[in-house]
């Protein structure tokens, strides 16, 4: 490798992005790697767990007329509450709560790559568990509302022989899902690093401008993406 | 038979050509943003809705996108291929 390249990949080495392995744990022979995933993931459950204890108490003592920290927390609810009903129409009701919590989590594990950290859903660990969530979702409502038999009549649908394709359609979902997620967050996160690792020398102030890209607006972009087609999914589950 | 070195350049041939994937997604998502546009043209009204279905749209349509772009990562710095 030229040790004189301007950008040499030799000290940029791909573990920038990777998951890193902090500790390990032995446990029957087995051993178990704490890395940063587990470690981003605990700090974004904690700031989400306090801040609705916080929510919950100032909720208890709510006041007639909202102010302040009371108002946010309104209208965070109303927004989320607002896009489920929105889209899922007279079926929104059991799934806003649902929808509104993995909408927060998804959304703050998106921008906790601005702090520094890696996104935990840059992790195809994070995010397939999310796909299947939906996925179970999807089986139990069109078993509950479909019945077998017309579960069955939806998989056979032009014509009997269909039914592989319908089946590989059907199981694709949750991957598509996850790896959409996945592959986006990733990106950003490989991109902000190619960025500090590669340019390392000229780069001052400007990569603020692709953090607004990567973290945020793709971030963002890509929450709004996931709970949206959970509840499309859903509502179509629940319906046809 | 072949050394490693061989197959690391390879690799990097073969990351490359992945993310020509990136064309289809990139004609598409332009599609989408102009029929959009023309759609707040005829109709200003309605630019939140059509904005957030554009965006909906594309983001779907970015999924084979980055199926390219996964290979060509792990073409990249997974390296799955190891000299035999």
């Amino acid at each position: 490798m030229g040790a004189n390249m301007l950008l040499s990949i030799d000290d940029f080495s791909a573990d920038s992005f990777m998951v890193h392995g902090v500790f390990s744990i032995n446990i029957g022979g087995h051993t178990l790697w704490i890395t940063s995933t587990h470690i981003c993931l605990l700090l974004v459950v904690c700031t989400l767990a306090i801040f609705s204890f916080v929510a919950k108490g100032r909720m208890l003592k709510a006041a007639e007329v909202p102010r302040g920290f009371q108002n946010i927390v309104e209208m965070i609810v109303e927004l989320l509450d607002g896009m489920v009903g929105s889209t899922m129409g007279k079926h929104a009701k059991p799934f806003q709560n649902y929808i509104g919590t993995i909408f927060i989590f998804i959304l703050f594990s998106n921008l906790s790559g601005l702090l520094g950290l890696r996104p935990p859903t840059a992790d195809y660990g994070v995010t397939f568990p999310l796909g299947v969530l939906t996925f179970t979702l999807i089986t139990f409502n069109k078993f509950k509302f479909q019945k077998v038999s017309g579960v069955i009549k939806g998989l056979c649908e032009p014509w009997p022989f269909w039914l592989p394709i319908n089946l590989i359609g059907d199981f694709a979902v949750p991957v598509s899902l996850s790896l959409r997620l996945f592959a986006n967050i990733l990106s950003g996160s490989v991109m902000m690093s190619l960025v500090y690792g590669l340019l390392s020398v000229v780069a001052y102030v400007w990569p603020g401008a692709l953090h607004v890209y990567f973290d945020m607006f793709s971030g963002a972009i890509q929450t709004y993406v996931f709970c949206m087609l959970t509840m499309t999914y859903i509502t179509d589950a629940r319906t046809t | 038979m072949f050394d490693q070195n061989f197959i690391y350049g390879c690799s990097a041939i073969g990351a490359g050509l992945a993310v020509i994937a990136g064309i289809g997604p990139g004609v598409g998502q332009g599609i989408a943003a102009g029929h959009a546009a023309a759609a707040v043209g005829r109709n200003p009204g309605a630019k939140g809705d059509v904005t957030s279905t554009m965006l909906l749209g594309q983001a779907v349509a970015e999924t084979t996108g980055l199926y390219g772009l996964l290979v060509a990562m792990l073409l990249m710095f997974v390296k799955p291929f190891k000299a035999a």
